[in-house]
């Protein structure tokens, strides 16, 4: 492994691989990907692979809108040879209490100042684009045509492979060890693999971020919350869109596989690192999963798994400079959507790092909006 | 052998020779292989192509096959149906 390194990336997800690709296509050279396992073996290869842009924070909608684009291009513009399956389904946001429908009101109200094309549609109107929906309370729907749904392994991989082919060197299984620093800059990386000398990193570990900044004595506002997910038999295409129910804690697509990928949020769920998968998962799914969709009682599942969300206190992504470690920045926080809104934040870090124009403002995603009580609370997450 | 030919992975339809291309290419674990390539994620879950393709990869690193890093054994054991589960059955 090399000595030096101008850049060391800790994590290879979605965030490390994009960010060491918009860092290497502006130029920049010697980068080193340093991953404890192999390319999205964390959150990035966990995650329901759904890109939506309906937010009802005005942040995350720009940074969905914005990678939306980018998800559209991305097989040209990573010149991948293989596809990263984007397919624009649409997501449909079911709606069945007064308060969640009120919510959604106001969430489009910020999509549609955005440009986001979000329709607000009957019951009726949502059976004509899932037909084995349940009307029952159902109060209305939310739809964007062009939310959607892209292969998280294929988008590792069509970052990894531009980034490669621009000279970014990638260490798998490695584990940083420690973080060397003198007069409160950073001067190298330990890793089981031998040490890096360099003056910049950029902690991209997702729910291990924590740790990270535990080694130059910070303590990063974070916490890990397991998340599970199933996926069944391939089947005929027979679902569009994303269904997602807030009140019933429930996305569920079909892939261009054709099999279905579902979960459910847990509320009891205690914040901890465990990511074995439960029995009671498979119940609670199967229900909120039959009761919204109920042909779905005939899917068989084939595998179920889990993964950790990275929660900040207000569900938002936090990419800023690490106090007390200067050359040292964390991209982290991401609380379930990190995975879609990936190829515009990693413009938005580089930029910043560069000291660049960035094409928005990324105060609102520092530190100091903890002890500020300046949060942004995201109320769509599921 | 035929490695054009020879499937190793039957839920998915992977060849042998697809599984060698991309050890050559640098996928090192079972893993690895099986997210860029889906072999393994069928409903069998890989009861047959996880050891063909452990062979090839201690083949190529001249490794025992025991010294291949297995996938994690994930639940359901076998395809289970949702109205199955959504009864508490």
């Amino acid at each position: 492994m090399q000595k030096n390194a101008n850049v060391v990336i800790i994590g290879g997800g979605i965030i490390g691989c994009s960010v060491a690709y918009e860092l290497a296509i502006r130029g920049v050279k010697d980068i080193v990907v340093i991953e404890k396992n192999y390319l999205s073996s964390g959150a990035t290869g966990r995650c329901g692979a759904g890109v939506r842009q309906q937010w009802g924070t005005e942040t995350n909608a720009i940074l969905a809108r914005d990678s939306v684009k980018r998800f559209e291009g991305m097989n040209e513009e990573l010149e991948y040879d293989k596809d990263i399956e984007f397919k624009q389904g649409g997501y449909l946001m079911v709606s069945y209490t007064p308060e969640e429908w009120n919510q959604y009101k106001k969430n489009v109200a910020v999509q549609h100042s955005l440009g986001i094309p979000t329709k607000m549609i009957t019951p009726q109107e949502a059976l004509e684009i899932v037909p084995h929906l349940n009307l029952n309370g159902l109060i209305g729907a939310t739809f964007c045509q062009s939310d959607g749904h892209a292969n998280p392994f294929h988008v590792v991989d069509a970052y990894y492979k531009a980034a490669k082919r621009l000279g970014v060197k990638f260490e798998t299984y490695t584990t940083v060890t420690g973080i060397t620093l003198e007069k409160g800059k950073v001067t190298s990386v330990q890793t089981t693999r031998g040490d890096i000398n360099t003056s910049l990193v950029i902690n991209a570990c997702g729910y291990a971020a924590g740790t990270i900044c535990k080694m130059v004595d910070f303590d990063l506002p974070l916490y890990p919350q397991r998340h599970q997910a199933l996926v069944t038999e391939p089947v005929e295409p027979c679902q569009g869109p994303m269904v997602i129910s807030l009140h019933y804690r429930l996305y569920c697509q079909q892939t261009p596989h054709g099999s279905f990928i579902m979960g459910v949020g847990d509320p009891n769920e205690p914040k901890d690192f465990n990511i074995n998968s439960s029995w009671e998962f498979l119940e609670d799914v199967a229900r909120q999963a039959t009761t919204v969709l109920p042909l779905l009682k005939n899917l068989r599942v084939v595998r179920q798994w889990s993964g950790l969300y990275d929660m900040s206190p207000d569900a938002n992504p936090i990419l800023d400079k690490v106090p007390g470690a200067e050359g040292m920045w964390v991209a982290a926080g991401f609380s379930g959507h990190g995975f879609m809104v990936a190829p515009q934040t990693a413009v938005l870090l580089v930029q910043k790092i560069l000291e660049q124009e960035c094409f928005m403002p990324i105060e609102r995603f520092s530190l100091n909006r903890f002890s500020g009580g300046n949060l942004v609370l995201e109320s769509a997450v599921v | 052998m035929q490695s054009k030919e020879t499937i190793v992975c039957r839920c998915e339809d992977i060849t042998l020779d697809e599984i060698k291309t991309l050890i050559e290419q640098g996928y090192r674990t079972i893993d690895e292989i099986k997210r860029v390539i889906r072999a393994g994620m069928g409903p069998c879950q890989g009861r047959t192509c996880r050891m063909l393709i452990a062979q090839e990869l201690a083949k190529y690193y001249k490794v025992p096959v025991g010294e291949v890093l297995m996938p994690t054994f994930r639940p359901t054991v076998k395809p289970v149906k949702l109205g199955t589960f959504a009864r508490g059955e």
